[in-house]
């Protein structure tokens, strides 16, 4: 799949559809332009989806292409890469990133190094997708944020939109590519209303966007958080802090340039991440500005990340768990120095 | 141990499909009318209560009162009750997510049951584990389970811990039993054949129970499982033992569960059961139940457990009118106690978002890696 059209979402949108829409509607368009393109996970087809994302795909594409799968994570992801192996591109639902951590084998030992393994004789062209992150009151074993694990490991792509229009762009070149994507929704913004070109587009991997222009400080966030940034951003703006808001929309790649560009101009970086501290993608992109923006910087780099505990179930302690917004403004002051 | 009481009606739905030829072990007879009807009555008073708890519980998620899943019991009760009467109250148990009924049975009291769906300090977890997470260490309840198979490796675990225990440690046969809850959709799950596997070779008492309710979510057995009429084959392919019981009633749950645990008590060896029932209600409380039809669900509404066990005491004179209204009577109070306490404990302090992370109170931290809000700041 090589001639691509890049096109900007926000020229053509005038309609507003929801995240989960926008999801079904890449999927779907792909399936009707490439038969090799099919989906398989838990409820995906008699139910509609869990979560409703895979909605009247199985009236249009039929049992063969639409596939309910049993509670076999390992076993359903396993098979769909031995699939793509043999030339078929899959998408896989995980109900719940949550869930794949009882396929971590196959996701992790598999789909990534298989190409690298096999001296480049047999690539992977596999999408992993479910939701990912707290907030739900789900409680510790379903409220997992698998950027902090799966960005680790080398081979595998990692796209996270924060919102429909890059919902749909970004899984349309998640599905196009060649090599595994994991790809990072969330429950809590299939909901979210946006803008979206009904016709097929992609969005580029490792291409960051400007979601709130300002010069006082760099707000880097990947996925949900995003939109936390942007309440941050518009409450601090109050008090006459400006922030650059980046949405990185995918981890791997990572687009370290436009973030070194906008630190320069700002001088100061708060890293939002849904995911724990230690080893996180947080942590890579810290370092990462350090090392190229040690002079440029006025502070170190903040971080906001969930609290390094297993997730609570009780309303008040998830609240604060999260890195919500009160938790963002009160870094961004602590990083220009006004707290 | 085959289907001991038939279905009650001649089955237009049958969403277990007929079982196999190799159900083992004879079915006890007349056995019936061998239980004291003191005792049948406070089964009922139990199935009752988990019912109405139920009920109430789904109201409270309405009202917002409790978050994330809550998976309801109702039409399941007969099982939690009839499980927990066969074994003995230091034998470990775990289950997975639609748990409140298990935690009821063995002991806990409804209002801690309650507070930690509220995510109230009350709690039996301090709030932090919610509806899927039941814990109670008093009860010997190992919990409630969110990922579905997990639980049934920890079962084994429990029971291999058992037999340990009271033979290497203690020089004496083994005397405990562990029971591990699972559901159908469950058994498609790699962990349980592993687990399965390990408890066949190392001869580990854990009784396997599956709530065979016909359904993950909206996939019926015959659309999920291979075999489903017939998944004592699959513990029989590991060497265990397999039994079909008819989970919908308390009293063939009871005798049927007590000679299968003492025979696993007796003999050190695992047991696999296929309790077949039917849940009432939805599979979460975000579920429409789409994929079953209303005549199905009257169908098996007919069975429901409490119906027959009323039916069973009325039959032989063993329940007045009077007793059963006061009996439920009592029972709203309790609940409506627990949730008028629940409701006044208080949130779980911020505090606590850092405590039991590590057996010491803040674990390793110390220092500049104490986490930021524990730093210099009071924790109410
Ligand atoms: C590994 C994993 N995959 C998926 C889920 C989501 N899930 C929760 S319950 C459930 C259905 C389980 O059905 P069954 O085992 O029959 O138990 P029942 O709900 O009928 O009690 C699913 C798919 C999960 N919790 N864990
Ligand atoms: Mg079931």
């Amino acid at each position: 799949m090589s001639t691509v059209t890049v096109i900007d979402p926000t020229v053509t949108a005038t309609r507003e559809i929801e995240f989960r829409d926008a999801l079904r509607e890449a999927m779907s368009q792909e399936m009707r332009r490439d038969p090799r393109v099919f989906l398989l996970g838990e409820e995906v087809a008699q139910y509609n989806g869990a979560y409703k994302v895979s909605k009247g795909m199985l009236d249009e594409f039929g049992p063969r292409r639409i596939i309910d799968t049993p509670i076999s994570e390992s076993g359903f992801a396993g098979m769909a890469i031995g699939a793509a192996m043999m030339g078929l591109r899959p998408i896989v639902e995980f109900m719940s990133w949550s869930f794949s951590l009882v396929a971590a084998d196959p996701i992790l030992n598999n789909a990534p190094k298989m190409l690298y393994m096999s001296g480049g004789q047999f690539g992977c062209p596999i999408v992993f997708r479910g939701n990912d992150g707290a907030g739900g009151q789900l409680g510790s074993t379903h409220s997992w944020c698998v950027e902090g694990l799966f960005s680790n490991v080398p081979g595998l792509k990692m796209a996270i939109p924060s919102c429909p229009e890059d919902a749909k762009g970004l899984m349309t070149t998640a599905i196009r590519d060649d090599d595994p994507v994991f790809f990072l929704e969330s429950e809590r913004m299939l909901g979210m209303k946006g803008h979206v070109p009904d016709g097929d587009y992609l969005i580029p991997f490792g291409q960051a966007k400007v979601r709130r222009e300002g010069t006082d400080c760099t707000l880097v966030s990947f996925g949900r958080p995003v939109n936390f940034c942007l309440d941050a951003a518009a409450e601090l703006a109050k008090e006459g802090i400006s922030c650059e808001v980046l949405d990185m929309r995918t981890i791997r790649p990572l687009d370290i340039d436009s973030i070194v560009r906008s630190v320069r101009k700002t001088n100061y970086c708060v890293v939002v991440d849904q995911s724990w501290s230690f080893g996180s993608p947080g942590s890579e992109v810290a370092s990462q500005v350090h090392q190229h923006c040690f002079d440029d910087l006025d502070n170190f780099v903040h971080r906001v990340h969930s609290a390094d505990v297993p997730t609570p179930y009780a309303f008040n302690l998830e609240q604060e768990y999260l890195p919500n917004a009160r938790r963002i403004c009160e870094a961004v002051r602590s990083c220009l120095y006004r707290a | 141990m085959s289907m001991l009481s038939e279905p009650s009606t001649s089955t237009a739905f049958d969403v277990h499909g007929k079982p196999g030829e190799r159900t083992s072990a004879p079915a006890t007879t007349g056995r019936r009318d061998l239980v004291d009807p003191a005792r049948c009555r406070q089964w009922l008073r139990d199935m009752l209560m988990i019912r109405e708890f139920e009920n109430r519980c789904m109201q409270q998620y309405q009202d917002k009162k409790i978050g994330g899943f809550c998976h309801i019991y109702i039409g399941q009760e007969a099982i939690a009750v009839g499980c927990t009467a066969a074994v003995r109250p230091n034998d470990p148990i775990v289950t997975a997510y639609r748990d409140h009924g298990h935690a009821l049975a063995r002991g806990m009291a409804a209002r801690h049951c309650m507070a930690e769906m509220f995510g109230k300090i009350g709690g039996c977890a301090k709030g932090k584990g919610g509806s899927m997470h039941m814990f109670d260490r008093e009860h010997h309840l190992y919990g409630g389970h969110g990922i579905v198979g997990a639980q049934i490796p920890l079962g084994v675990g429990l029971a291999f811990a058992c037999k340990y225990t009271d033979e290497v440690i203690d020089g004496r046969p083994n005397s405990r039993v562990a029971l591990a809850f699972l559901g159908d959709g469950a058994l498609n799950q790699g962990a349980i054949h592993e687990a399965m596997n390990l408890a066949g070779l190392l001869d580990i008492p854990c009784v396997i129970i599956c709530e065979n309710n016909g359904y993950s979510m909206g996939t019926s057995i015959h659309r999920g499982t291979t075999m489903g009429h017939d998944i004592i084959s699959k513990a029989i392919g590991y060497g265990i033992d397999g039994y079909v019981v008819d989970g919908m009633d308390v009293l063939s749950v009871y005798h049927d569960m007590s000679a299968i645990v003492e025979k696993c008590r007796r003999e050190s060896r695992p047991a696999f059961v296929d309790m077949r029932c039917y849940r009432f209600k939805g599979h979460s409380m975000s579920d429409p139940r789409k994929y079953r039809t209303p005549e199905e669900e009257n169908q098996y509404a007919s069975d429901d457990p409490i119906g027959q066990l009323k039916l069973h005491l009325e039959e032989r004179g063993e329940l007045t009118e009077a007793v059963l209204k006061e009996m439920q009577k009592e029972i709203r109070e309790e609940v409506r106690e627990s949730i008028a306490w629940a409701e006044a404990s208080p949130e779980p302090p911020m505090s606590e978002l850092y405590h039991d992370v590590f057996v010491e109170p803040h674990g390793p931290f110390n220092g500049t890696s104490l986490p930021q809000m524990l730093q210099g700041k009071d924790l109410r």
